[in-house]
């Protein structure tokens, strides 16, 4: 979908500008808010290029750096903490060779963190793009991000 | 109406649906239909029944028998064992049964069972279907309100019924109606905090995905009360389930006329529309909410003025828990005095919590306020897991405070627990056996809280920064003396100066920390000289 069409899915008011992002930042194939959909949603909000640019840097789920094809998103907030999930991030870290916030050198994976996701009955957990994984393992993160691999 | 014989209710919500909930349902109708069942066994959809970290789980009625961790293979078994042979799948029978009542202890000490309040149709309805909400009693209780209580009837109600806030702050819901009613300005807007970000807890999650009516008639009776027109529910962006439920309800009710102009005669007019967060803890915070459903960075406000008199736009706003709101149907259909008889004197009624950790049986229950500690992790979560001793729990969350096992049999309500200066909060209840160490878990607190401050006031932008580096020093076993001292000193500036409650809610954790385990956290740094 192309910038004017997804502007036009929503009244030119600022309560809507969360959604406007999110609906930028889904539809830009390297999952971020670049310059130009800062660009566009401020002149659609009829708002400063540098007011839009301030709500998006605000909020975690907007990245204004490129990320990868997917993003995973672990969990650390103290529920995942108490089972396990600093190993976990070792793990994913040396596997996929990035430090949080990196992209992988094919531009596959964005490993970042996450405050709690609300799915501590299955902790650790994370999420990779919209879906959600639980009792995570080493073993079980590599079969998911093969997976995942083979899918491209 | 088609009769049917057996009713196989299938639990989707996001947990479920991670171990492959869909799946199962595809095989399992597939599977009926090849054994020719189609017409005598239906499979239906409903919210989460408790548990969780159980895989999927799929009820089978009117025998009422628990089956988890079915896998899309077992569909084939299910249908022809139990559905047709009437012989149940030992295999995946449950083996601790998810708690649906709230357990009462009598005189006797007895055990005893009552109907749940807030989580009475989860895992019971179909939550995509108005029609089994009004089934189950669901807009009764809008429609007592328009024909007999009337507005200042409703607030009258929810003040008798003496039902108190249940996002973690505890204020009185029928005083907060009460002084928006009076506050002059129009609209008059209700916010529904969905916005669940504190680490524990999923209860909101759950009753969005399990019983989304109830919370639009929780809405609905709010503002009715205090004469607000528009209503929004700001909802976590992942959330992603809730938000498509929610919005399915929403259309529902307005096609039902349930929700739109001059519902169902009254002259009320009404309608809902659903915000999706970005990823903010800080916009739990009430006036931070109302800053990010205006379209703004979500920092707090200064208060007063109050919400309830200048809010959203500026105009008087009523801000609830969800929780709270799905409280109030059932208080308004039954009456404030049959809600005093759930729970304590000072907190009536009951409490959703989110139990999880090192416990047997992880997942959502709920309990009668007053509900001791031990009551709740032994006789609803199956006490602690493998057998091993429990050693203390993280309760409210990260703004919540650590309790050791002589907090056991203390009663836990908004008020009594105040007296042990511990919170409630959002009811998350962290579970820590025999092995945890409790600095490593202080030091993940910590770090929860610097990732989290908005860093619009000083005390919190510098102090989470600073309590971190203390904590990761002594987790390095490189702290040095005096250093504990430094971390409650910076934490008790940061509850008397900071801001807004995120930054004011660390001394919480750290004071407990050392209060219950002090040995342990001081064993750790070098004595002072």
């Amino acid at each position: 979908m192309d910038r004017e069409a997804i502007l036009k899915k929503f009244e030119p008011n600022l309560s809507n500008i969360l959604y406007i992002m999110h609906d930028l930042q889904d539809n830009n194939p390297q999952r971020y808010l670049a310059k130009e959909d800062i660009e566009v949603c401020a002149e659609y909000l009829n708002v400063p290029y540098s007011y839009v640019h301030s709500v998006a840097s605000f909020y975690t789920m907007f990245s204004l750096k490129p990320r990868g094809k997917n993003i995973i998103r672990l969990c650390e907030s103290p529920p995942c903490h108490l089972m396990g999930a600093r190993s976990l991030l070792d793990y994913l870290k040396t596997s996929l060779k990035v430090d949080v916030g990196g992209t992988t050198k094919d531009g596959v994976f964005t490993l970042e963190t996450t405050s709690c996701l609300g799915a501590c009955g299955v902790a650790p957990a994370m999420m990779l793009n919209d879906e959600m994984f639980g009792n995570l393992t080493a073993e079980k993160v590599d079969s998911i991000l093969d997976q995942r691999r083979k899918e491209i | 109406m088609n009769l049917v014989r057996n009713h196989v209710l299938i639990s989707i919500d996001a947990g479920t649906i991670m171990a492959g909930a869909r799946a199962v349902e595809k095989a399992l109708v597939d599977e009926i239909g090849k054994q020719g069942l189609a017409g005598e066994i239906a499979v239906l959809e409903t919210g989460s029944i408790g548990a969780t970290g159980q895989g999927v789980v799929i009820v089978v009625y009117p025998e009422g028998l628990y089956y988890a961790n079915v896998a899309p293979e077992d569909a084939h078994e299910i249908v022809e064992e139990h559905l047709l042979k009437g012989r149940p799948v030992k295999r995946l029978m449950m083996t601790e049964m998810p708690k649906q009542q709230v357990i009462r202890k009598g005189k006797t000490g007895l055990l005893k069972e009552q109907p749940r309040i807030v989580l009475k149709n989860s895992g019971v309805i179909n939550p995509e279907n108005i029609d089994e909400y009004i089934a189950a009693g669901g807009y009764e209780a809008i429609e007592r309100a328009f024909t007999e209580l009337k507005p200042a009837g409703v607030i009258k109600e929810v003040k008798d019924s003496g039902l108190v806030g249940r996002g973690g702050a505890a204020f009185t819901t029928g005083m907060k109606w009460d002084f928006a009613s009076r506050a002059p300005g129009q609209p008059k807007y209700i916010i529904c905090n969905a916005d669940e970000g504190e680490p524990g807890t999923f209860k909101d999650r759950l009753i969005l995905e399990g019983d989304p009516h109830k919370l639009i008639e929780g809405m609905m009776l709010a503002a009715y009360a205090f004469g607000g027109s528009k209503g929004f529910i700001y909802i976590r962006g992942e959330y992603a389930l809730s938000i498509e439920r929610l919005e399915k309800a929403i259309q529902q009710a307005r096609d039902y006329g349930i929700l739109g102009d001059n519902i169902l005669e009254s002259g009320f007019s009404f309608d809902l529309a659903v915000m999706k967060g970005a990823g903010a803890y800080v916009c739990g915070e009430e006036t931070a909410l109302i800053e990010s459903l205006e379209g703004k960075r979500g920092h707090p406000r200064n208060k007063p003025p109050y919400p309830v008199t200048e809010g959203l736009w500026g105009k008087p706003t009523v801000v609830n828990n969800v929780e709270t709101l799905a409280n109030v149907p059932e208080i308004i259909r039954h009456g404030a005095a049959w809600y005093r008889g759930y729970g304590t004197e000072k907190c009536p009624g009951t409490k959703v919590y989110t139990i999880i950790g090192n416990v047997a049986t992880p997942g959502l229950i709920e309990a009668e306020m007053g509900t001791t500690l031990r009551d709740i992790i032994y006789e609803y979560a199956g006490g602690i897991k493998a057998g091993k001793q429990f050693k203390g729990a993280l309760v409210g969350g990260a703004a919540g405070a650590f309790l050791g096992p002589e907090m056991l049999d203390a009663q836990m309500d908004f008020v009594n627990l105040r007296e042990y200066a511990a919170v409630l909060g959002s009811g998350a209840i962290l579970v820590m056996d025999e092995h945890t160490d409790i600095v490593d878990m202080l030091q993940s607190v910590l770090h929860f809280f610097k990732h989290e401050s908005c860093g619009h006031c000083v005390p919190c932008r510098l102090g989470t920064k600073e309590l971190v580096e203390i904590i990761d020093q002594i987790a390095d076993g490189k702290g040095k003396a005096g250093d504990i001292e430094k971390m409650v000193k910076i934490s008790e500036v940061m509850r008397d100066t900071s801001f807004c409650p995120l930054g004011q809610s660390l001394n919480l954790p750290i004071s407990s920390a050392l209060k219950y385990f002090k040995d342990e956290v001081y064993g750790r740094v070098p004595a002072a000289v």
